[in-house]
């Protein structure tokens, strides 16, 4: 792999940038390999990646039935925070955290990950009082976090309107400084060369079609473009489409799969240097390096595949930051999309063994996958080398909807849904 | 957009006036003192969540609130059917 560096970039720019290597391979697969992923998003290449570089399996490949990143990598807000407020949840996003500061480093990528702090803002009493519970207990997991009243919010974000005049006014937020955003498909990127790198094979479109099972236990998949391809172990990265990787193999998860638009914004100048999210009014916001208004909300409310939502959910989700932002209104909108997101009962993933032998799936972020990604890959790849969870991925089961041990994330933590 | 004909109201109405409540005709266990963790987990978690037709209960929420059934298409969104509560698709994926 040719390492990146400042000096690198001078080198070239002498032959007019025309010899940069390929930033990864276009192999064909071979008949058998150790590990198969399904999927090639963030957290599939990060498995990929941790499974080379932690436990010494190369012999991966990782097939993705469109391109690299391609899915949700593509299509969410890029928020990367860790102030969950159960244990479970808050060790695995924490985990995640910390392998987000060192990441660029580790890869030689530049992930651009900025940790320009996140608000998650609180506007009734009730709000608040969740507020001070969560900050209380990330701050007994060692996660950073700070209550803000309404005044220190106003200092830290001027543009918005925390005044009393507002339908749902501003009365704090809780302010998790180490949060902050990332360069979303540099991510899938990194992760894609530095795998790449360690000997992974990277197959785009190819789609899997079917689990091939034997006494109970994956054997391989069966693949549209590239016929049969056996596996020692299979790990499904598949998100929404989640649902349909488990029929494959004979099994229900319970997963719902949602449409999750978000939306961007004409290109503009400096104006918004932090993450502003509201559960209540319910939307988020922050602003790409490129200028561009991030915009984000809830889930549409019914089951979809087409990646694509509803307008009622864009006029809600503008109308609630244009009440924090009024100066925003007259911001013209520039690119709408859906990704489809799979919803767990609890907000909370699945990170698990499932009923057929050697067949694992790694799904269910719902709508909050994004910042799990080096987190969701290193404890899921930890989870195939080894064949039984990783610590931090124990509570993340999907047998936990058995014995009712759910960790409900939904309404209680930071989640914005 | 959905435009969704509420069979009750016998009217057209947007969207906005109605909400998804998820997959239909998941029967209530007939012997639930004697159901195990996994038959419950089944019934009240675990969904088929197809890619394609769909059967799922909507209420018309700030109409006239009652619920009734929708045979739709996951990928197109296409609406196939829609009838009342206690009745049998008509549109069935296999």
């Amino acid at each position: 792999m040719q390492k990146y560096s400042g000096f690198g970039l001078l080198k070239h720019a002498l032959s007019h940038h025309e010899n940069w290597q390929r930033v990864w391979r276009n192999p064909q697969p071979k008949k058998k390999y150790d590990v198969i992923i399904v999927g090639g998003g963030g957290h599939g290449l990060a498995t990929a990646y941790y499974l080379a570089k932690e436990h010494g399996i190369t012999n991966v490949a990782v097939l993705e039935k469109g391109y690299l990143g391609g899915g949700n990598t593509a299509r969410n807000t890029t928020i990367v925070r860790s102030n969950y407020l159960w244990d479970e949840a808050a060790h695995l996003y924490e985990h995640a955290m910390k392998l987000w500061e060192g990441l660029s480093q580790d890869l030689n990528y530049n992930v651009m990950f900025s940790q320009r702090g996140v608000l998650n803002l609180g506007h009734t009493l009730q709000d608040m009082r969740d507020i001070e519970r969560r900050v209380n207990a990330n701050r007994l997991n060692g996660i950073d976090g700070e209550v803000l009243d309404a005044k220190q919010v106003q200092e830290i974000v001027p543009i918005m309107d925390c005044s009393e005049n507002t339908r749902y006014p501003v009365m704090g937020a809780s302010w998790q400084p180490r949060a902050g955003v990332a360069r979303h498909d540099a991510v899938a990127w990194g992760f894609a060369r530095a795998a790449d790198a360690l000997g992974v094979d990277l197959i785009q479109q190819c789609e899997v079609i079917d689990i091939l099972t034997e006494d109970g236990a994956a054997i391989g998949v069966e693949t549209k473009q590239h016929g049969v391809i056996k596996a020692d172990r299979i790990g499904c990265v598949t998100a929404g489409n989640s649902g349909v990787m488990a029929k494959m193999a004979g099994f229900k998860l319970p997963l719902e799969s949602h449409p999750l638009q978000a939306l961007v914004s004409e290109p503009i100048k400096p104006i918004l240097d932090t993450v502003v999210m509201s559960n209540h009014v319910h939307g988020y916001v922050s602003q790409s390096d490129k200028g561009d208004l991030v915009i984000g909300a809830g889930i549409d409310g019914y089951n979809g595949y087409g990646q694509r939502g509803s307008y009622p959910t864009i006029e809600h989700t503008v109308q609630a930051i244009v009440e924090l932002f009024p100066m925003f209104s007259r911001v013209r909108m520039n690119r709408q999309w859906g990704g489809i997101v799979d919803t767990c009962p609890d907000a909370c993933p699945i990170i698990s063994d499932t009923p057929v032998e050697n067949l694992f799936f790694n799904c269910g972020w719902g709508t909050g996958g994004f910042k799990a990604t080096p987190g969701s890959g290193h404890v899921f790849a930890a989870t195939l080398a080894r064949g039984e969870a990783h610590e931090l991925a124990k509570p993340f089961s999907m047998f936990r909807f058995h014995d009712g041990s759910l960790i409900d994330e939904h309404g209680a933590a930071g989640v914005a849904h | 957009m959905f435009y969704i004909y509420c069979p009750h109201c016998e009217e057209h109405r947007e969207e906005e006036e109605f909400h998804a409540s998820g997959e239909a005709h998941i029967a209530r266990p007939l012997d639930p003192d004697n159901c195990t963790d996994e038959e419950w987990a089944q019934f009240l978690y675990f969904r088929s969540n197809p890619r394609g037709i769909h059967h799922e209960l909507w209420v018309h929420a700030v109409g006239c609130r009652k619920f009734f059934n929708i045979t739709r298409d996951t990928q197109t969104y296409e609406i196939k059917e829609i009838y009342k509560i206690g009745q049998q698709p008509t549109v069935t994926a296999e």
